[in-house]
């Protein structure tokens, strides 16, 4: 193909600008990346704990057995926030306790089932009904003792949103950066081709068939920017993977996706990733060089 | 068929209109010289045809289009119906010859094959059979003449424009290029010419028609023009059948419009 039809021998004329250009791309990419990673990942741990029990109600010596304390799981339950109850019987706590403490002896002996009391674990349809559902807990009766994790669940939300919200702010101020920069760039390349573009459209070629080797050199700065980026995070993520797994591997959707590299569902996720921040790459490129090229070729 | 209804084009800043009320039938297959002195409006003409300018007032219609309702996203096929033949050329200088010509037919977007064997139909209609995969840097001005030609009617338009093409040739190599755009005629292209050439206008008996300050001066079927230098510059005198014009005021709009890049 010819100079102006080639995007190719474009990038190879120029290379600074391209240069520039590129690396603008993998720097938005980067972090876009990073902050989708990070949004993922927050939300998988939030999702985690979402999914623990959020409240526990510790009943008195009275009651003993899960008939007594259905009236509070119908009151519960007829609120509609309520996605799951469990009562747990003095027997099931004395397992559990042992359980926990089996390494530990000492902590085991004079237990017995009658000095531990029964509860109920109660899990929301979403954290923000915990607080109306406090008072209708509190109201009951046999109920001595409510274990409310509320606020490391709110603390959870907020985290999470903050590193979503700044993520986007500046994944889009990036975005956009990237987008003037890529018209200044694919602008002055139009312009020191400003006679042959006239000549173009003057022999009768369409306004398409002029922009499109510009579309296109913008669409590969954004495609090359973006795989650099994803190379580059998916080689940390690789690099990391074991200092990862140790802190996050509690999680347990993050720990079996982070086990074993060779996994299909690392293969999958990454493929995805992979074919997400590309397609937007060259997508974003190709959107900077047509508004570029829109200002300068017209009829 | 090209069709110039009472069109006056005022260009912004300018006292005096490029053209001013004149009405033009071209029909289909006609050789049509544009004469006059520089800044009458010849260039003005043919910019209207192509659609690089619209008319002031009046219409301009070129076959079935009217050039001042054709959508900006459309012109490009009215320009496809035209081919182009600049003084200047106006070849792609990182292009070979074959590329150059190329580019007037890949823009219709026909294959490949079908390319290349217009592109060496032309080259043999302008007798430049072996210059295909040469760069313009290579080639004569009067070689070049003939690629920018070769580029014009490679996609077989109907109309071919040409702004003085033989302005930058000698007489012997302009009498060739005059040769080939007989011939691209003799085939049913219909040819606009501008130009200063006498010699050609008085040769080859086609219509002429005579334009001076914007306006249709004469228009004959078998016109003659002569172009007398001046002896203290090199403004144009018309002589026309005879008739000596002074031409202060041609040479004062001239170089008007020489300045708006008109002429």
């Amino acid at each position: 193909m010819a100079a102006i039809n080639s995007p190719w021998t474009h990038i190879r004329r120029t290379p600074y600008q391209s240069t520039a250009a590129i690396l603008t791309m993998f720097l938005t990419f980067l972090l876009a990346g990073i902050v989708g990673l990070s949004s993922l990942a927050s939300h998988l741990i939030l999702t985690y704990f979402e999914q623990k029990p959020q409240l526990t109600v510790f009943f008195t010596e009275k009651v003993k057995s899960k008939s007594e304390a259905d009236a509070l799981i119908k009151k519960l339950q007829d609120t509609g926030k309520v996605a799951s109850l469990k009562f747990v019987s003095k027997d099931e706590a004395l397992v559990i306790y042992q359980q926990q403490n089996k390494k530990d002896p000492l902590l085991l002996e004079m237990v017995t089932a009658d000095v531990l009391p029964a509860s109920l674990e109660v899990t929301a349809v979403d954290p923000s009904y915990l607080k109306e559902l406090e008072p209708v807990i509190q109201s009951s009766e046999g109920v001595e003792e409510v274990v409310f994790q509320r606020d490391v669940v709110e603390a959870l939300i907020n985290w999470t949103n903050a590193i979503r919200y700044i993520g986007i702010i500046f994944a889009g101020l990036l975005a956009f950066d990237s987008i003037l920069i890529l018209m200044t760039v694919i602008g002055m390349k139009i312009a020191l081709k400003k006679d042959e573009l006239e000549i173009m459209r003057l022999i009768g070629a369409s306004p398409w068939y002029i922009k499109r080797p510009f579309v296109v050199e913008g669409a590969l700065y954004g495609f090359i920017g973006s795989l650099t980026a994803w190379f580059v995070i998916t080689g940390v993520v690789l690099w990391t993977r074991k200092g990862l797994l140790s802190f996050l591997g509690v999680i347990p959707s993050i720990a079996s996706l982070l086990s074993s590299p060779t996994e299909q569902q690392f293969l999958v996720f990454t493929g995805l990733f992979f074919a997400c921040m590309v397609c937007s790459g060259a997508l974003l490129g190709a959107i900077g060089s047509m508004i570029a090229s829109g200002r300068y070729v017209r009829s | 068929m090209i069709r110039f209804n009472n069109v006056t084009k005022h260009f912004v800043g300018v006292k005096h209109p490029a053209l001013e009320d004149i009405t033009i039938d071209i029909g289909d297959g006609e050789f049509v010289f544009l004469i006059g002195p520089s800044g009458a409006g010849k260039s003005t003409v043919l910019r209207l045809i192509l659609r690089d300018l619209l008319p002031t007032s009046g219409t301009v219609i070129v076959n079935e289009w009217e050039t001042g309702k054709i959508p900006s996203g459309k012109i490009h096929l009215l320009r496809r119906s035209i081919g182009m033949v600049f003084q200047d050329f106006k070849l792609l200088s990182d292009r070979t010859i074959g590329e150059n010509i190329a580019v007037g037919v890949e823009i219709l977007g026909k294959p490949r094959l079908e390319i290349e064997k217009r592109v060496n139909e032309v080259l043999d209609l302008v007798d430049l059979p072996d210059k295909a995969n040469y760069f313009p840097l290579q080639l004569s001005a009067g070689e070049l003449q003939r690629v920018s030609i070769a580029r014009a009617i490679a996609a077989g338009p109907a109309i071919l424009l040409a702004d003085e093409p033989t302005g930058n040739l000698d007489p012997e190599t302009g009498w060739g290029i005059m040769q080939i755009l007989k011939e691209i005629n003799a085939m049913g292209t219909t040819i606009v010419m501008a130009t200063h050439n006498d010699s050609f206008v008085n040769q080859m008996k086609k219509r002429t028609i005579t334009m001076k300050d914007g306006k249709i001066h004469r228009d004959e079927e078998k016109g003659r023009y002569h172009l007398v230098k001046h002896e203290h510059n090199a403004h144009e005198h018309v002589k026309h059948d005879g008739e000596k014009e002074t031409t202060e005021k041609n040479v004062k709009d001239g170089k008007k419009e020489d300045q708006h890049g008109r002429d």
